[in-house]
């Protein structure tokens, strides 16, 4: 297995600040906007959106956590230790512009799971979607309206995000399965 | 009748002291000689067993089975029952009244004994009740059960509560010389219970039985054998505390004997949690192992050994239970008790010989000429290969290897704590009256055709 | 690799390292003998995530579509057959209940016939209360569907000890080294038994105190073997309940006087009834807890029933949560 690194934290950095510009001028200003970072390094990457849109607009805007796991549609696919981690919507979401921060935006199922949630907890204005990276193969009509970086991959290829309120560092990854025969 | 050699078996009769290689003959269906090693009847004989590897023993005695016929016939027949026997070695049964109707009277007694001969692979010897209905109120006529056949009474299933009774039965009894067969269990303290009182109850929230149950009875019991002077035998003693009341009551010459079952001296209360006796949880509350008297500790199983050893216990009989698969797939307390013994009784009992934790010939002693002293010489002399007396066989293989398998089981009864497992010691050939009841598939008998 | 096994990897290099086995093993939850402390601390933690739907408007998450929990009950209860159908109604599975003291038991169908035409109706989960000791264990072997023990005669009730444990975590944190009391008839209390095995392997002590004649024979030698050192007999309350963090006195049945083993009900009040002077002794923050239904006046009295220090009510609605979370741990190894 090889490790390459795609993103080094500066890169980082200047996308979600890209990305909160982006979020601002979409919707024409900060107001009625609520993050929901995706369990679990969407959390620390919405937490960091919203101090930055507040060094921008001035004033805090409400971030929550989301848990997925019990709105995915694939019981028999679990993690050998299936941590249902917390979700936190701290205000009414109803009439509001949500949304959602993930790390990796992949097959899209995620996402879908996140509307069906965000659903059950009122009804938003509209649902959006902000991620990192993007790294292609939908298979689900879902598109990010914000996007970190566009990283096109191959299925066998895994894209690893570190965050330094997790992992201790900043970085994002690609991890490409070795050939037969090479090191 | 034909003539029947054995030949070049290891025999061993505990009754003459025996310890040989040698030959044995039968003819007329009794033991013409013994040990003889020079081969002289190899040309005469019209059956030659070879009987190299094995050893030849007096056939074993069972002092205890359950035999459900008549009236629970879809736990057992006596077709199936004596069929089971054979293949476990035994060639004489007793078998307990507790059938329905009861053995309470003649004309019971004497159907028992007219399916027998007709259907039984073995012999079959009734015990009579000793109380009408099994009812522990009124005496059956035991004189007349007597002159029927019956070898001893009881109302096994069942302890004769009241102690007023059991004295008269006693001293009724004692005019015949025939021993009261005693189930020691004191309902007041037993009651409800499924299990032995102790740390497993405690763990699996199930009623149990102290061993206090079974003592108070022998205690009672051994006083009034002494009080009137008649032959007391306990059934299926299963505590080191019984054992020492039986032990004492002996150095006062007490007429007690007592007998212990195979599954009473390997398995312990932990079976209830099956096999791994504990670490598969899954595996708890194995109905296979309820029993009565239920299993008991560790302290318990060696005092039972001891026992044998220094002749407190006079045999070893299997208490064969056969059930319903119904009657025990079902919740533990709803389960019904009893262990079908008949055909894992000899292997389940070499290994306390592998284990050196008692000697092949004692073993055999507790099966033949011990139990035979119990039942008399009213069918003849039993559990011995002297000359002359019933040609009542068995060969057995002390090393041989086999697993339990309870679907393969001649008994109806599946209902074994020891299914699945390997046991060391195997019965190969069975003989009966001279004739060949029972043979494993390996061997192969030499027939001489007469033109 | 799809997300849905990407999402899987990223949350693995969150857990254990060098895990390469499940943490929850458990197809069926029959006792917590066989719990290891990573699986109770995994339904702890599943449990707050539950306790937050709850707190929702929208009560209810998909989790559990498309799979049915047949809750099947051959004693009677309200209170715990509730909780397991709102359980297992706010995970959006299907539930049918079964009253097996009215249905075909009684026409004499034994326990597999009953069960087996359950699981052929598609069964996925059975949650079964049995007034046998190990009848959910015969289920178990015989059954594919995963079997929830909800109390069985006087040996398991593994989600009652688990919302117990869950409640005392809410208030006093960390279980090492509490002193848990539980008070009455230990003899025919599966709560108890159940609360042995989940309060030790979290690390707390516990005093089991009762009149001799309602302590299990057998209890001190299965303890000792046990927890030599973290579980105690004693008879006298005062004793019991000093310096303790959570009391939980067990209800006691009127039969028991009826059957002699205890000469009177108010013999039984005055020696081990849990008042506002007994309580005194424990600790000032001590919890009052109540596996339900209350005899109020007997085993505890109303003052205390009522006191500031009882969660008793809280436990109900703990127990709610701590179900989901056991029926979405288990539907979910079931296909692992």
């Amino acid at each position: 297995m090889a490790e390459r690194i795609l993103l080094s934290p500066e890169d980082i950095r200047r996308a979600l600040v890209r990305i909160a510009h982006e979020i601002i001028e979409r919707n024409k200003g900060a107001r009625d906007i609520v993050l929901v970072g995706m369990q679990t390094r969407g959390v620390p990457l919405a937490k960091r959106l919203a101090a930055i849109i507040k060094d921008i607009e001035g004033f805090a805007i409400p971030t929550g956590s989301l848990d997925i796991s019990l709105y995915r549609d694939d019981l028999s696919r679990r993690p050998l230790k299936p941590v249902v981690h917390p979700t936190d919507i701290p205000v009414d979401i109803t009439d509001k512009h949500v949304v959602l921060v993930d790390d990796v935006f992949y097959t899209g199922r995620s996402i879908r799971a996140a509307m069906d949630a965000i659903m059950d907890f009122g009804r938003p204005r509209t649902i959006q979607l902000a991620v990192l990276v993007d790294r292609g193969h939908r298979e689900l009509p879902i598109r990010a309206d914000y996007v970190g970086k566009n990283i096109p991959t191959s299925r066998s290829e895994e894209i690893k995000v570190y965050v330094t309120e997790i992992d201790g560092e900043d970085k994002v990854t690609i991890v490409t399965p070795n050939r037969g025969g090479a090191v | 009748m034909a003539k029947l050699l054995i030949h070049g078996g290891h025999i061993i009769d505990p009754s003459q002291h025996l310890d040989i290689t040698g030959d044995v003959l039968i003819k007329d269906g009794k033991i013409v000689s013994v040990g003889d090693t020079r081969n002289t009847a190899l040309h005469d004989a019209d059956i030659i067993l070879d009987a190299s590897g094995m050893v030849v023993s007096p056939g074993f005695i069972d002092l205890h089975c359950h035999l459900r016929q008549p009236g629970f016939e879809d736990a057992e027949t006596i077709a199936t029952g004596t069929l089971a026997a054979a293949r476990g070695g035994f060639t004489t049964v007793c078998c307990m009244p507790n059938t329905y109707p009861p053995l309470d009277d003649r004309a019971s007694v004497d159907y028992v004994k007219q399916l027998a001969a007709a259907e039984g692979y073995v012999r079959v010897l009734p015990v009579g009740c000793i109380t009408k209905g099994r009812r522990g109120a009124e005496l059956v006529e035991m004189d007349e059960l007597a002159r029927a056949g019956v070898i001893g009474f009881s109302d096994d299933g069942e302890p004769v509560a009241s102690t007023r009774t059991m004295r008269l039965a006693m001293e009724y009894a004692s005019r015949l010389g025939l021993p009261i067969i005693e189930h020691c269990e004191d309902k007041g303290l037993s009651q409800g219970g499924v299990m032995n009182e102790g740390w497993v109850s405690a763990r699996l929230g199930l009623r149990g039985i102290p061993a206090a149950a079974e003592e108070i009875m022998v205690a009672r019991d051994i006083n009034l054998a002494a009080l009137t002077g008649c032959r007391l035998h306990i059934a299926h003693v299963s505590t080191a505390g019984s054992v020492k009341l039986i032990r004492d009551a002996k150095k006062k010459d007490i007429p007690v004997t007592a007998e212990v079952t195979p599954h009473h001296l390997l398995l312990t209360e932990e079976r209830v949690m099956g096999k791994t006796t504990g670490s598969n949880t899954l595996a708890f509350y194995d109905t296979s192992a309820k029993v009565n008297p239920p299993l008991r500790t560790c302290t318990d199983i060696k005092a039972l050994v001891e026992g044998i050893k220094d002749g407190t216990i006079d045999a070893i009989a299997t208490d064969h239970a056969p059930h319903t698969l119904v009657d025990k797939l079902c919740e533990f307390d709803v389960a019904a008790f009893g262990i079908s013994g008949l055909e894992t009784a000899f292997g389940c009992l070499m290994s306390l010989v592998h284990n050196k934790q008692i000697n092949l010939m004692v073993l055999i002693s507790q099966l033949t000429c011990k139990p035979a002293r119990i039942i008399g010489t009213k069918y003849g002399e039993l559990g011995t290969l002297k000359t002359g007396t019933p040609a009542d066989i068995t060969l057995f293989d002390p090393n041989r290897e086999w697993l339990v398998d309870s679907s393969n089981f001649a008994s109806k009864g599946k209902n074994t704590p020891f299914d699945g497992e390997l046991l060391k010691g195997k019965v190969m050939v069975t003989i009966v009256q001279g004739e060949i009841v029972h043979k494993d598939e390996d061997i192969r008998v030499k027939r001489r055709s007469r033109a | 690799m799809n997300s849905a096994e990407q999402t899987a990897r990223a949350a693995m290099s969150e857990t254990l390292p060098g895990l390469s086995t499940p943490v929850w093993q458990h197809h069926h939850v029959l006792d917590l003998d066989d719990f290891s402390r990573e699986e109770i601390d995994l339904v702890m933690e599943t449990a707050e995530a539950m306790a937050e739907v709850l707190q929702r408007e929208v009560k209810r998450v998909p989790a559990l579509r498309g799979k049915t929990v047949v809750t099947m009950f051959y004693e009677p209860s309200t209170r715990t057959r509730a909780s397991f159908e709102l359980a297992a109604k706010s995970l959006s599975a299907d539930t049918i209940s079964l009253d097996a003291t009215r249905s075909s038991v009684t026409k004499g169908e034994s326990l597999l016939d009953t069960l087996r035409t359950i699981q052929a109706l598609g069964a996925d989960i059975i949650v079964m209360r049995h007034q046998y000791s190990g009848a959910p264990y015969i289920a178990a072997r015989h059954i594919s569907a995963s079997i929830i023990n909800a109390g069985d005669g006087w040996h398991a009730h593994p989600s009652q000890a688990l919302l117990d444990i869950y409640t005392i975590r809410r208030h006093l944190g960390d279980l090492a080294d509490r002193k848990v009391v539980i008070i009455g008839d230990i003899m025919h209390s599966r709560v108890a038994r159940s609360n042995i095995w989940g309060m030790t392997t979290m690390g707390a002590r516990v005093v089991l105190c009762g009149p001799p004649t309602l302590l299990p024979p057998g209890l001190k030698e299965f303890i000792s073997r046990f927890w030599p050192a973290q579980v105690t007999v004693e008879t006298e309350i005062e004793k019991a309940i000093k310096d303790a963090d959570v009391v939980m006195p067990l209800r006691l049945q009127l039969e028991r006087q009826q059957s002699g083993l205890i000469p009177s009900i108010r013999e039984y009040i005055r020696l081990y009834q849990l008042n506002e002077d007994r309580l005194a002794l424990a600790k000032p923050y001590a919890l009052v807890m109540h596996p339900g239904p209350m005899n109020e006046g007997i085993e505890i009295s109303p003052a205390v029933a009522q006191s500031t220090q009882s969660v008793i009510e809280e436990q109900v609605t703990n127990g709610v949560a701590v179900r989901m979370a056991l029926l979405y741990l288990v539907a979910g190894r079931k296909n692992n």
